[in-house]
């Protein structure tokens, strides 16, 4: 039997496969219509390469990191990979979720990500969706809500993340190339990103 | 001597370009190409780039030349995980005329800050006089 990290890497892979058209197609408007077919290949490889039962999580997130380090190819494959081994590292002997846990992960992925590509929030990026979904976290965590009370509360602010980086022009990645033309098209990282954060969710509501 | 990394997101464009650096300078040091994943698609592989660091290091340093985007990142994610024992640094310069005045500098037996220093100085030339 598969650990629960496995089949919450099982659900993520499906539902970048399941959107991989729509990704790429949200990636051509504003940059070069790979992020869908790059998530694939990458999430792919990751249930390929990560052990299956592998109980701790800072094996296996750190696993999930190097692989898509190699194998995403675009520019994702070093933010996600960076994201991963960040979490990897907060997680590390760990073999149980928490939502305390959950949140320090949350914090380290999105601090790997900025520094990796030197990005803040507020420039049509993953960041867009990761941030404000990891203060909804924390301030319900705080409130005393249910670990699946605040993934619910992070995935509605990641949505929002969403439909606010189609507001904003691009400053980073090959969309910065088009900018205020990038308006009006939603962020293909931004996007992908949710759908982990969703995934996640779904995975833990059972 | 110092050897070179070239990355780019095409295997195709990696190889073409460490021959042509190799014909011009005709250099007896090391020019490794870091292109593509390993099947051979489009992108970079900062695993890649870690081997063909250690590859083209003979103990002089290497001087490393990426194309575009993800490429620096792969590349800084690669000297991330080689840590201190090889003296090894991203070249600021465009591809294909930085490895090429790289290589000739390299196969003077220059160090690797003239090296890198050869690669960008191209920078700013201007190719129609």
């Amino acid at each position: 039997m598969a650990t629960s990290i496995y089949q919450c890497l099982t659900r993520i892979t499906a539902a970048i496969t399941e959107n991989k058209d729509f990704l790429t197609e949200l990636d051509r408007e504003i940059g070069d219509a790979d992020h869908g077919l790059n998530m694939a290949r990458g999430f792919a490889a990751v249930l390929e390469k990560v052990p299956q039962e592998e109980p701790d999580f800072g094996v296996v997130l750190k696993k999930v990191g190097m692989t898509l380090l190699s194998t995403v190819g675009g520019a994702s494959g070093p933010l996600y990979g960076t994201a991963y081994m960040e979490a990897a590292k907060v997680a590390a002997g760990k073999t149980e979720i928490t939502a305390d846990l959950f949140d320090e992960m949350l914090g380290a992925a999105i601090a790997g990500i900025e520094r990796r590509g030197k990005a803040v929030r507020g420039e049509k990026t993953m960041l867009d969706a990761l941030i404000p979904a990891k203060d909804a976290f924390a301030e319900k965590v705080a409130k005393g809500a249910s670990f699946v009370e605040a993934l619910d509360a992070a995935c509605a602010a990641a949505e929002e993340g969403v439909a606010f980086t189609k507001t904003i022009a691009a400053t980073k990645g090959r969309a910065a190339y088009l900018g205020e033309r990038s308006i009006g098209h939603q962020d293909p990282g931004a996007t992908s990103a949710t759908l982990m954060l969703e995934s996640i969710r779904d995975y833990v509501k059972g | 001597m110092v050897g070179l990394v070239i990355v780019s997101h095409s295997p195709k464009i990696a190889e073409g370009v460490r021959d042509l650096a190799n014909e011009v300078a005709r250099a007896s040091g090391l020019i490794v190409a870091a292109g593509g994943l390993e099947d051979g698609s489009i992108g970079t592989d900062a695993m890649r780039i870690l081997d063909a660091i250690q590859e083209a290091n003979q103990g002089d340093g290497v001087a490393i030349l990426c194309d575009l985007g993800s490429a620096i990142m792969s590349a800084e994610i690669a000297l991330e995980f080689l840590g201190n024992d090889v003296a090894a640094k991203i070249v600021d310069a465009p591809l294909v005329e930085g490895a090429v005045a790289a290589a000739v500098e390299a196969s003077c037996g220059s160090s690797l800050e003239d090296v890198i220093g050869a690669a960008e100085a191209v920078r700013g030339e201007k190719k129609i006089l």
